[in-house]
């Protein structure tokens, strides 16, 4: 160990901390210190104080390169998404920056002396919690069952980093969050391996009369990630009485695994018994209330027990997440972080039951002959059409949109294991499976082969015969158009929007015109980088690792198709609302009442594509003040120039010539089939891996997503150059 | 017709650069050659001009004879790490022009109000007041977001 003054402001044993501050080892380190010079059994253990923290992000220029990342863009203006994303760069930051080599040592140092036996738990202990009064649960790290001191050492930075985690940079403002100034200390412990486990809230939120006890056979992981269905107890806080027992189905318990936790069946003798006796119960029950009274309010503690001895893991005050209102979505949001085992049953779910149901409403409609409808049966068909696309919406918020989370938690891995100079390196290994909208756009190439190798048939199609064009040609058209419809109203844009052949005939004609563009072959380079990848991994750790890349890829693939999905679903609406205009157009009337016919007849401008406003059309800045360059997420990488192509409302991309540049608010479904004739895609929406970084990544274009205002800042004809590997678009001009 | 929210911070950004700032970077060559030269400079209250100082017997003064066209930096930097992303530049491009007696009282007040200290040198005999005709200003915020704004054509 270098010098002992050095590494004390460093490293406090956690029985010589119980007069430190929280501003200098957190309010979890502080709280346990308190705890074992009361003579409650507390894990033994050490504090890495904040002087750690702030001695490594400055030593290692870190700080500016957080700072960069957390200034690229105002806050306020980004997704959850893009939140997600610049906390994967930090994190990442935080994974590879050097540890001031003292520093490494004298963890290294402490781990190897006989009172330290692991395994290990690292835990978060921000200094801004009790400052604030304010302990958010789950906004930091913690890991539990770490086995050397190389996995604590990794388990320190996470916990560092997760101080700029998309949860607390979320709740950035309640939780007192400055970036200048903020730090984290790290409890590292013993892990005491209980049989049973739990939390006790000393006071129940909704009746404060009584306190909530909750125990679990096993690990407290399996309880607090919620995959394991814990038994509940109510208990009145005055006599101690017993108010509710509500016992779980008791299937299975967390265990310890080689690292971290795994999931085991319970053994039957168990299933039956709950986990903690009557006495057992009062005794945890008894030990909450003294430590309510010593930390002097109501408290959230987790405990467990081991051989029969009762150990305090942690301790804090009771809080709640703040509701900000209706419009409030940061708890939905923190509800889309789902453990491993929680996103294998949604998948089954979804791959299972939710797309073949929605597939199979959207065939069952595509085949209603609507112009044999009454008009009374179509505005009841419209009616229920609307209906169906409400509850697929919703089922896409509540169900798909998490499951996209399985990227996310694959990416984490990843970069724990593999520390890639690029944070973004796992999406490579992601998309190698089927995709919707890149068959329908190989199916477009397909016809754009037929017509390059035929001139007659070019001919004709110019000429806008669309008759006799060889029974081949006739054949894919026709497959074409039943499989995804004829994307007249993408194409033709919604004035035009008439169902017919015109406008995908348009377009193939144009992508005959140039050579073709197929999305790139990755597989070879994929297979080198998913065996490096599970190279790493040993055993049945192996198994889990291809498990969750498989999680991952169906996250991916889902996070495409969905869209594509709930575009049919859209789609079959607009398709009644359309027959009625149709109607109205000849006949001047519909029988149905005054608002339904109003609702129908203003149906249509919603069709596909829809534009904030349709005043931003030509909303341009000032003349006076233009972009010269802009800045976004580089999303996807490469770098090409071109003009550009705004895309304000469906008919811009009837205009789209190969080479442009894609510049919209969001790639809707509708969209991508303008992707291989593009030379880039910018977006307003920000992201990663949102639905138009993966089509661009998989054409193997560069992509800059998350640009405030771009599609009024940007003119259609503006010359750019797009640098997808910094997230930089410029803006030719002829002048200086 | 409503300006966006990045355009409309463009113009009150560059006012509280101009006017908070008073040493510049001025850009001049001779025959192609670059050269760059600290300056204290004043602003027009419409923006359009800005002024600086200089003897007659200066590099800067030559080179301007040769060729008048000019860019001018102006930046927020206070030399810490946050400047990276804290700090805003701006560049002038545009033309300069030697004050002229007829106008020199008033362009001599404007930059005097800004630049008491520096009377006695502007009075000088040997002392030019040079204004320079802004035609665009460059806006940089954030690391690298550029914001072009044109004064004049």
């Amino acid at each position: 160990m270098d010098d002992p003054r050095l590494t004390s402001h460093w490293l406090i044993p956690l029985r010589e901390a119980h007069c430190e501050s929280t501003a200098r080892i957190g309010g979890k380190g502080l709280a346990l210190a308190r705890l074992m010079a009361y003579g409650i059994p507390v894990p033994e253990g050490f504090c890495i104080t904040t002087e750690a923290f702030s001695t490594f992000v400055d030593s290692g220029g870190l700080r500016e390169r957080i700072l960069l990342e957390l200034h690229r863009k105002p806050f306020e203006a980004m997704r959850w998404e893009e939140i997600w994303d610049v906390a994967l760069r930090i994190r990442h930051l935080f994974l590879t920056t050097p540890m001031p080599a003292g520093m490494e040592r004298a963890i290294r140092d402490l781990l190897s002396t006989p009172a330290c036996a692991g395994p290990f738990v690292v835990r978060s202990s921000s200094p801004d919690e009790d400052a604030s009064g304010s302990s958010f649960a789950g906004l930091h790290e913690s890991f539990v069952n770490l086995r050397d001191s190389d996995s604590v050492l990794r388990g320190v930075r996470l916990v560092w980093a997760s101080l700029f985690s998309d949860r607390a940079l979320l709740y950035r403002k309640e939780i007192g969050l400055e970036f200048e100034r903020s730090a984290m200390g790290v409890v590292v412990q013993e892990l005491i391996t209980g049989e049973r486990s739990g939390i006790v809230f000393t006071r129940n939120p909704n009746d404060v009369g009584t306190s909530v006890t909750e125990a679990v056979y096993g690990l407290n992981q399996g309880l607090v990630d919620g995959d394991v269905e814990p038994d509940r107890w109510s208990i009145d806080r005055a006599n101690g009485r017993v108010t509710e027992h509500h016992p779980a189905a008791r299937e299975r318990c967390m265990q310890p695994d080689t690292e971290g936790g795994v999931l085991r069946e319970l053994p039957e003798s168990l299933k039956a018994v709950p986990p903690l006796s009557r006495d057992e119960l009062m005794q945890v029950h008894g030990t909450a209330l003294r430590l309510e009274e010593l930390f002097e309010g109501p408290q959230d503690v987790e405990w467990t027990f081991r051989n029969g001895e009762l150990f305090i893991l942690q301790s804090r005050p009771i809080t709640t997440l703040p509701g900000g209102g209706e419009n409030d979505q940061r708890k939905w949001y923190l509800s889309l972080h789902r453990s491993f085992e929680n996103l294998k049953t949604l998948r089954q779910r979804i791959e299972g039951q939710l797309i073949p149901a929605m597939v199979e409403e959207a065939r069952r409609m595509a085949s209603e002959d609507l112009s044999r409808f009454s008009d009374r049966a179509l505005w009841e068909a419209f009616r229920d059409r609307q209906a169906i696309e409400k509850k697929w919406t919703e089922v896409y918020w509540e169900e798909f949109i998490p499951f996209a989370h399985g990227m996310r938690l694959f990416g984490q891995v990843y970069n724990d294991v593999m520390r890639p100079a690029d944070p973004f390196e796992f999406v490579s290994l992601l998309g190698t499976g089927f995709m919707e909208s890149l068959e329908r756009n190989r199916r477009l190439e397909v016809m754009a082969s037929m017509v390059r190798a035929d001139e007659r048939l070019k001919e004709r199609l110019r000429l806008g015969e669309h008759t006799s064009l060889g029974a081949a040609f006739e054949r894919e058209l026709q497959g074409f158009i039943s499989a995804f419809g004829d994307l007249s109203c993408p194409i033709t844009g919604i004035v035009q929007c008439t169902q017919g052949p015109e406008g995908l005939i348009r377009l193939v004609l144009e992508m005959a015109d140039h050579p073709p563009n197929v999305p790139q072959q990755q597989a070879h380079d994929q297979t080198g980088l998913k065996n490096r990848f599970l190279e790493r991994f040993q055993g049945n750790e192996r198994v889990r690792a291809e498990e969750l890349l498989n999680l991952a890829r169906a996250s991916y693939r889902l996070r495409d198709d969905d869209n594509i999905h709930l575009g049919r679903i859209e789609a079959q609406k607009f398709a009644a609302a359309l027959e009625a205009q149709r109607r109205y157009g000849i006949r001047g009337r519909l029988d149905v009442d005054e608002s339904a016919r109003d609702e129908l007849l203003r149906t249509f401008p919603e069709a596909g594509f829809n534009p904030k406003t349709p005043a931003d059309r030509g909303a341009s800045p000032q003349a006076e003040i233009r972009a010269r360059q802009l800045i976004g997420q580089p999303a996807g990488p490469g770098i090409a120039s071109g003009p550009t192509r705004v895309i304000l409302s469906l008919e811009d991309l009837r205009d789209f010539r190969r080479g442009e540049v894609l510049v919209c608010d969001a790639v809707e479904p509708n969209m991508t089939f303008v992707a291989p004739l593009a030379a880039a895609v910018i977006e307003r929406r920000g992201g990663m891996l949102i639905h138009g970084a993966i089509i661009a990544r998989e054409y193997g274009l560069p992509c800059v997503t998350g640009v405030p205002d771009v599609t009024q800042r940007l003119r259609t004809g503006d010359n750019v150059t797009v640098d997808g590997y910094l997230g930089i678009i410029t803006v030719k001009t002829a002048e200086l | 017709m409503p300006l966006i929210q990045n355009d409309q911070t463009v113009v009150s950004d560059v006012e509280v650069l101009l006017t908070q700032q008073s040493l510049a970077v001025l850009s001049t060559h001779h025959e192609g050659q670059p050269y760059a030269s600290l300056v204290a400079f004043a602003v027009s209250d419409d923006l359009r001009v800005m002024l600086f100082a200089t003897s007659r017997s200066t590099r800067k003064y030559a080179n301007l004879a040769g060729d008048s066209r000019v860019a001018m930096l102006v930046d927020s930097r206070s030399h810490r790490a946050e400047d990276i992303h804290e700090a805003m530049a701006v560049t002038a491009v545009g033309v300069a022009q030697e004050a002229v007696e007829a106008e020199l009282f008033s362009w001599r007040s404007i930059y005097l109000e800004r630049h008491p200290h520096l009377e006695s040198f502007v009075s000088a005999p040997s002392c030019a007041l040079v204004k320079v005709l802004v035609h665009r200003y460059l806006l940089v915020r954030r690391f690298q977001e550029v914001s072009e704004w044109t004064i004049r054509a």
